[in-house]
């Protein structure tokens, strides 16, 4: 029983590990690292597909260089949250849930973020951008642009 | 009873890159004083200091740790939820970006309480900008000595708000996806990977250093009879001054509200996120406790400019994307409220439209299997009780344009 505990405890935890570093590295969770994933962990591609789709953070489509997350859920709606993604739509030329022929953007909406203190707010790969106005969106989209 | 900060006390005053800046206040002298006392003894006092959990369950803290520590087994373990997803709340990334090391003291005074030699602290993917951070100040610990065998952690979420909930919790740390479990068996006796665990809260775990350095009986003065010591609010919405506010637990909505925040023309107050309470300015002066109303602590203000059903409708809409799916109560329940929400929302609701969201959100809350599923129908029963003429106005509405 110890034994396959520890067995089990190695091959699940480094699943998830697992899908969290290629959607890093590939900006997405592709097919073919999910079949290579199941058949090195020694389990089902369905098992692996299961959390691969489970997490909001992780993608199977592929998502631009830079994913911009903008929160939707109500403290951020009450702060007028439409307007920011709004002037994201217009710079960016694409809808959320669409990546810019380029590349460079993905745009997503996402629930709460935790900084409904700083509403409207988005993460873009990660970091925090609060007390957002649609007059700062064209320089925080600069910053990443460069690269 | 004024803000006071306890919980709060090294925020804003400690540097939380250097944990000089934490020994130059009273910085991990709680965890060699614990150390010295048997884990029974710090056990004891934790339960005499009357802690309850500050996720949202208010479970009292020193059972659970009884219960862990009692359950046989070499191996045990530790985890903070620093998942935080509900709905306006954000005090656990205040406290993580602030002072991450009286967690850290915390949760080896935890480790050793129970046994264990190895702690996580389960991170939310929004929060990844905090994991340096966090990782710099369990360095500095270790690097210091603090820690002795212990190890500590962090696992980063990828995102899934039912993975605040424990059990899903668990899933998510052992690779899977984070589904609720069936219990019992619970945590303390059967938690990650099978092996008796205890779960706490970021902000549960702050009070710990400050209960063993000053004892029980100093801490149960704060407070009311069930609700000992304070609790850290995430106010948020229509409110002039959004923040953290960290108040003694009895402390009535209004000092909170219109004192701290500085609201005006309240309609109402969602307390405890999307499945927490909707109640109306009416209710002002409840105090803040386990006994009434409390939650997690998020509280979102909206004025008299908001429509009741719009927000309830957004909550839903929240809730049936998050239902991890598991159970069918909560996978097709919030889908069929959401539905129905959707029908005022347009201004075609019908009369039995309301029986049915009450009936639904009965059989909810009595069938599905965690938290989520059956405290989802909570804003829909809260808004017909105290606002039950803004659902009868969208089917007035209907009827006085259709020709029947």
């Amino acid at each position: 029983m110890g034994k396959s505990d520890a067995t089990l405890q190695g091959k699940h935890e480094s699943l998830l590990t697992m899908l969290q570093q290629a959607q890093r590295q590939f900006g997405c969770v592709p097919e073919d690292v999910m079949k290579k994933v199941a058949e090195s962990l020694n389990i089902s591609v369905g098992e692996v597909y299961g959390v691969a789709t489970f997490y909001s953070f992780l993608s199977t489509r592929p998502l631009g260089r830079n994913v911009i997350r903008v929160c939707q859920s109500l403290p951020c709606y009450l702060k007028h949250n439409q307007t920011i993604i709004d002037r994201l739509v217009a710079e960016l030329g694409i809808k959320p849930g669409e990546t810019t022929p380029d590349g460079k953007f993905s745009l997503e909406l996402t629930n709460c973020i935790g900084a409904c203190d700083k509403a409207p707010a988005m993460l873009v790969n990660g970091d925090l951008h609060g007390d957002l106005t649609p007059a700062k969106i064209a320089r925080i989209l600069k910053s990443y642009k460069i690269g | 009873m004024p803000e006071k900060r306890f919980v709060l006390k090294n925020c804003g005053v400690i540097d939380p890159r250097r944990i000089d800046t934490y020994l130059e206040q009273d910085g991990f002298r709680a965890l060699p004083k614990a150390r010295q006392m048997t884990p029974e003894a710090v056990i004891a006092e934790i339960k005499a200091s009357g802690l309850r959990g500050r996720g949202g369950a208010g479970f009292p803290c020193g059972l659970k740790w009884e219960l862990a520590c009692k359950s046989p087994g070499d191996e045990k373990f530790v985890i903070c939820n620093a998942d935080e997803g509900e709905v306006g709340t954000f005090k656990d990334r205040y406290i993580l970006e602030n002072d991450p090391f009286t967690l850290i003291e915390a949760i080896a005074i935890a480790a050793h309480a129970v046994g264990a030699r190895t702690a996580y602290i389960y991170l939310r993917a929004e929060y990844s900008y905090l994991l340096d951070l966090l990782l710099n100040a369990i360095y500095q610990a270790e690097k210091a000595g603090f820690l002795g065998d212990l190890t500590i952690r962090v696992v980063p979420g990828a995102g899934a708000y039912v993975c605040g909930e424990e059990s899903a919790l668990m899933d998510s740390i052992e690779g899977k996806r984070g589904e609720v479990r069936y219990r019992p068996p619970f945590p303390p006796t059967q938690g990650l990977w099978h092996k008796p665990t205890i779960i706490n809260n970021v902000e549960t775990l702050m009070n710990i250093p400050q209960i063993i350095l000053n004892g029980a009986s100093w801490f149960n003065q704060m407070g009311t009879e069930r609700s000992k010591g304070t609790k850290v609010f995430s106010v948020s919405g229509d409110v002039a001054k959004p923040g953290v506010y960290e108040l003694v637990l009895g402390s009535p909505l209004r000092e909170l509200v219109e004192g701290l925040a500085q609201a005006t023309r309240v309609k109402m107050m969602q307390i405890g996120g999307a499945t927490g309470r909707i109640v109306p300015n009416t209710m002002i002066d409840t105090p803040l406790s386990y006994e009434t109303i409390l939650g997690a602590g998020a509280i979102t203000i909206f004025d008299e400019s908001r429509d009741v059903i719009d927000v309830v409708y957004r909550t839903m809409q929240f809730l049936a994307e998050e239902s991890c799916g598991k159970c069918s109560p909560c996978r097709e329940g919030t889908e069929a409220l959401l539905a129905l929400l959707e029908r005022f929302h347009n201004g075609e609701g019908e009369t039995r439209d309301i029986s049915v969201l009450e009936d639904l959100s009965n059989a909810m809350m009595l069938s599905a299997l965690c938290g989520l599923g059956q405290a989802a129908p909570v804003p829909v029963m809260d808004t017909l009780r105290y606002f039950r003429s803004d659902y009868e106005s969208r089917i007035k509405q209907k009827q006085g344009g259709m020709v029947r």
